[in-house]
């Protein structure tokens, strides 16, 4: 069966700068791969591009067999099965919580306002959100603001989630109730591809971690043997500067 | 408070003292501010300025639609788009740099003479000036609602693209409302102008209150009228300037409310 992600060759660059220099990788599905590694090794231009938020200059991704990067492929298609989270929330902050889940599925997907909003309603109680269905985004903490973000992904019911250090904007005691967020997820078997500072999530719920480096993946397996026995010396010097930091 | 409103009372006085104590006073009090001519010129002009308020209306409502267009033109992105951009740059650049008297004066003298129809409307200077308030107005309008749009962090955009919006919805649902709100005051700026420009409709023939004053002014070798028609100016003008500097007030204590973000 052909993989859910998978990444052949892929080249990046923004100028000069080349950003990632020919990567590949397979995330079956059903699989949580966590990409670790030092601000600019490419994490998140390499989630941009899977979402073709960024166009790749070289090389190509296939999702589920079909290759995306191709020419005349239907983006706004593509992007309703591939969910991703950003960073900083990035939530519309002229919509309630509500208003937010259902743009997509109301627009994209054209659902009628009811159904929409049924289903808006049930992801909302889901990730205990129900009471916040009237708030705008600005009333939110970023724990909730970043929960209503992972809502509004899934509320287009992606097959693939993509999360960008979603958890890196955020007060450290918020940190868990999203973390908590994506276990679940996890354990309902959602495919996912997480750039994350997080270790000890990373350890604890990815089936693979890949270590990038400079634009490549240097390194990559399960994560008890990414963590106690890299094998590549700069892998080991990026979770030493961790472990200094208390991060670990 | 009281040191504010006691400078006031200074300088007015002074002021005051000046004018009334100046050579030329008793003859500028007869040609300027004559009381019985400002109570019997007002009504008429009053009426006429209903025409003013009449061609502010209807301009104000072409120039959101037309400058919202034009301000979207100039926002697409990428190069199979660049001759619209150029032509919806020309466009604001030609009706920036043209003072509004010449297009005004132009359109509505000019459009008429060429004798392409009989119908009333095309023959009316009102018709062709409100074009031409509108043409001149949507290019200010236009670059207004663009700084909007480039207010919009792009994060917003790839936000909506990502959940697989088209480019047209991500604009029409998530971009632009939020644009449009942060330009209202700025907006309704220009439109304070818009609403004094009108008097320059006078130079095409229609009677405004400008015109009107023109009228009364040389019926009676007097001034006194073009005060009755900065009144009446004034009347709308300020209480939009003081709605405008409220909105700018309230967003302002609104965005330190919310910390600044």
């Amino acid at each position: 069966m052909a993989s859910a992600v998978a990444l052949e060759r892929v080249v990046k660059s923004f100028g000069k700068l080349e950003v990632l220099s020919g990567i590949d990788l397979d995330v079956a599905e059903h699989e949580v791969v966590c990409l670790i590694g030092a601000s600019g090794s490419g994490k998140s231009t390499l989630l941009r591009c899977v979402n073709l938020l960024e166009p790749v200059d070289a090389g190509r991704i296939l999702i589920h067999g079909d290759d995306i990067t191709a020419p005349g492929v239907d983006q706004n298609r593509l992007r309703r099965r591939i969910g991703i989270v950003f960073q900083a929330f990035n939530l519309f902050p002229h919509m309630n919580v509500l208003e937010n889940v259902t743009l997509a599925p109301r627009k994209a997907l054209r659902m009628g306002a009811k159904d929409a909003n049924e289903r808006g309603i049930e992801l909302l109680e889901r990730f205990g959100l129900a009471d916040k269905r009237d708030e705008f985004p600005d009333r939110l903490s970023g724990g909730q603001q970043q929960r209503a973000a992972i809502v509004r992904a899934l509320a287009m019911e992606p097959d693939i989630m993509l999360l960008d250090e979603v958890t890196s904007a955020l007060d450290p005691e918020l940190v868990g109730e999203v973390l908590g967020v994506i276990r679940d997820l996890a354990k309902g078997g959602m495919t996912m591809l997480v750039a994350t500072h997080e270790m000890g999530f990373a350890r604890e719920t990815a089936d693979r971690v890949c270590f990038l480096d400079r634009g490549r993946i240097l390194e990559q397996g399960p994560p008890e043997r990414i963590f106690t026995a890299p094998s590549e010396p700069r892998t080991q010097e990026f979770l030493r500067r961790i472990i200094e930091a208390g991060r670990m | 408070m009281a040191t504010a409103l006691a400078s006031t009372v200074v300088v007015l006085t002074v002021l005051v003292v000046i004018a009334v104590t100046s050579p030329g006073w008793d003859e500028f009090r007869a040609k300027f501010l004559d009381g019985d001519l400002f109570w019997t010129s007002l009504p008429e002009i009053a009426r006429a300025f209903r025409l003013n308020v009449k061609i502010f209306s209807i301009s104000e409502v072409l120039i959101l639609i037309l400058a919202l267009g034009i301000a979207v033109l100039r926002s697409l992105p990428g190069p199979v788009f660049f001759p619209i951009r150029l032509l919806a740059i020309i466009y604001t650049d030609v009706f920036r740099g043209i003072p509004t008297i010449l297009v005004v004066y132009m359109l509505a003298l000019g459009i008429p003479a060429l004798l392409l129809s009989d119908a009333n409307w095309y023959r009316s200077a009102v018709v062709w000036s409100i074009v031409a308030l509108t043409l001149v107005y949507s290019a200010y309008v236009a670059e207004v609602y663009r700084a909007g749009i480039q207010s919009v962090h792009p994060s917003q955009e790839a936000a909506a693209r990502s959940l697989g919006l088209s480019r047209w919805q991500a604009l029409r649902f998530v971009v632009l409302p939020q644009a449009v709100r942060r330009v209202i005051p700025p907006l309704l700026n220009d439109f304070i102008g818009l609403q004094k420009d009108t008097a320059l409709v006078a130079i095409a023939g229609p009677v405004e209150a400008f015109r009107q004053a023109q009228i009364a002014e040389s019926a009676n070798f007097n001034f006194t009228p073009y005060l009755c028609a900065s009144l009446l100016f004034l009347l709308l003008t300020i209480p939009l300037a003081r709605f405008t500097d409220w909105l700018i007030e309230r967003d302002r204590r609104r965005f330190l409310a919310s910390g600044g973000s």
